[in-house]
């Protein structure tokens, strides 16, 4: 058989640095793999077993390899709005925003969550890019804007239609938030920041604790029958099913907001005021189009079509490539994400992918494939 | 009968000249959730090593590779049907294909059970 039958993520360099629960992956059958530069679970059960848990019930990731940060310093709103195009400076206290850290020719350096906190932002950047994002935003924000490194806090998300009913229990009064809503709490006696968000599609919590106090929380909420840990395999079909685009696979330097679909967070006073990393090539691509977008595809058969195979139209043309696929647990058949020429970004448009000499037929699909069941204040019950 | 395995975890059960193929315990633990299997038509002629079946985890797809030459006289429609049967029973009713044998010489070489299930402790 071929192939490292692990599914490990290859291509990482040996030193890898331990997450603060390691120990608790591995007694609780975390089978580790190098991802970001971590050695991470990327399944405990089964991959299947896990997303249908979480899709269910309540799964608890470990994404403490992600990077937390605090940005401080005066006008830190109007200093990060000229790296990122989201309406930061109207941003009300406590609420979450994604956004982007913009390159100057506007390709996408990575994809992130930024929260206001009074006069500060807490920013959350992906773990394999951690260490340039830093170092862009002390290179290119003004000299007032001070970037800490949050090293000594985990970052543990709660995901799932039981997830607030759970952590409810630990944390009265967390399931007040709304979705893209944080604030301060305390969890096991510690404190802990807690927003309604995630990126899995469904309702759930991001967790931020201090290292010390992260083993004591996984505990706890694993202690609840509704509660199973969830790897790596799971974090990704979930994603996938939800729509939502990957740095590093689906969003990379080369792309742009335009392309990946993310014009929602250009802010409305942003477009009109153009004064952000990127500006000019992102509103000539709005003006004029992009040359390729972001889609979702629907592949016929059972076979998964994965990152790197290409996309064809009818005479066999290359009109693209496919960044994200796989076997979708909820839907039972594959799926895929990547990006096509606009003219054949049209939901329904028929068009043929090439993986290892052969050809599947494949329909552009509306995104996200599961529907997102977020907790938005005033639309659910 | 006698059940030899390579080193890429393909098993080989012999009797008399026919072989039946497929993969161990150990690989579809390895594999995970297994979603997709591709098994060869009858008549297909295979040399030792060559790509013979394909097998899709959620994770990541993998070929299997034939341990020994022959003519393929059965693919195992049951795990293209339902490719977790690999899951459940990769050792029994989660074979892959069944050939007749080239040259029953050429499973000399190969581990037998009790080497490989040894010789996987140690990866």
């Amino acid at each position: 058989m071929s192939g490292d039958p692990q599914g490990g993520e290859g291509f990482e360099k040996p030193a890898l640095e331990k997450l603060a629960l390691d120990e608790w992956h591995r007694r609780q059958g975390g089978r580790m793999v190098p991802f970001a530069g971590y050695e991470m679970p990327v399944q405990y059960e089964g991959i299947m077993a896990e997303h249908l848990w979480a899709r269910e019930n309540a799964g608890l990731f470990d994404v403490s390899h992600m990077g937390q940060l605090l940005v401080h310093g005066i006008h830190v709103d109007a200093a990060l709005e000229t790296l990122l195009p989201g309406e930061l400076k109207l941003l009300g206290d406590m609420r979450l925003r994604y956004s982007l850290l913009l390159a100057e020719d506007g390709g996408i350096i990575d994809d992130l969550m930024a929260t206001r906190r009074g006069e500060e932002f807490y920013v959350v950047v992906n773990g394999a890019t951690k260490h340039d994002d830093i170092d862009v935003l002390k290179h290119r924000l003004p000299k007032d804007a001070v970037v800490d490194h949050m090293r000594e806090q985990a970052l543990l998300a709660l995901q799932g239609p039981k997830a607030a009913e759970v952590l409810e229990m630990l944390v009265p009064g967390v399931s007040e938030l709304g979705f893209m809503q944080g604030g301060p709490f305390q969890a096991c006696g510690h404190p802990a920041w807690i927003s309604r968000s995630g990126y899995t599609g469904e309702d759930g919590f991001e967790i931020s604790i201090h290292n010390i106090a992260a083993q004591q929380v996984a505990d706890w909420l694993v202690g609840d029958e509704r509660v199973k840990p969830i790897g790596l395999g799971a974090r990704d079909s979930l994603r996938l099913e939800a729509g939502l685009p990957l740095y590093g696979h689906d969003l990379d330097r080369s792309t742009t907001p335009v392309m990946a679909g993310l014009g929602f967070a250009i802010g409305k006073r942003r477009r009109a005021e153009r004064d952000f990393s990127g500006a000019a090539r992102i509103f000539k691509e709005i003006e004029e189009g992009p040359a390729q977008k972001r889609v979702g595809l629907d592949v016929e058969g059972r076979q998964p079509v994965r990152e790197g195979a290409l996309v064809l139209d009818g005479e066999g043309n290359e009109v693209g490539r496919i960044t994200s696929g796989g076997f979708s647990p909820s839907l039972q058949r594959p799926i895929a994400m990547g990006y096509v020429a606009s003219h054949l970004a049209e939901p329904g448009t028929a068009l043929k992918l090439e993986q290892r000499g052969k050809l599947f037929d494949a329909r552009v699909a509306p995104l996200p494939f599961v529907p997102h069941r977020y907790h938005r204040k005033g639309a659910n019950a | 009968m006698t059940v030899y395995f390579t080193r890429e975890h393909e098993w080989i059960r012999i009797e008399g000249d026919t072989a039946t193929i497929g993969i161990s315990d150990h690989a579809q633990e390895a594999l995970g959730d297994i979603v997709f299997a591709e098994v060869p038509e009858a008549g297909r002629k295979l040399s030792k090593g060559q790509e013979a079946a394909v097998v899709e985890s959620v994770k990541a797809a993998s070929d299997v590779y034939s341990p020994v030459s022959g003519e393929v006289t059965e693919g195992n429609q049951a795990v293209a049907d339902d490719p977790a049967l690999v899951n459940r029973d990769p050792e029994g009713e989660g074979w892959f294909f069944k050939l007749t044998l080239d040259n029953p010489g050429e499973v000399d070489g190969l581990m037998d059970e009790a080497s490989y299930r040894e010789w996987v402790k140690t990866l």
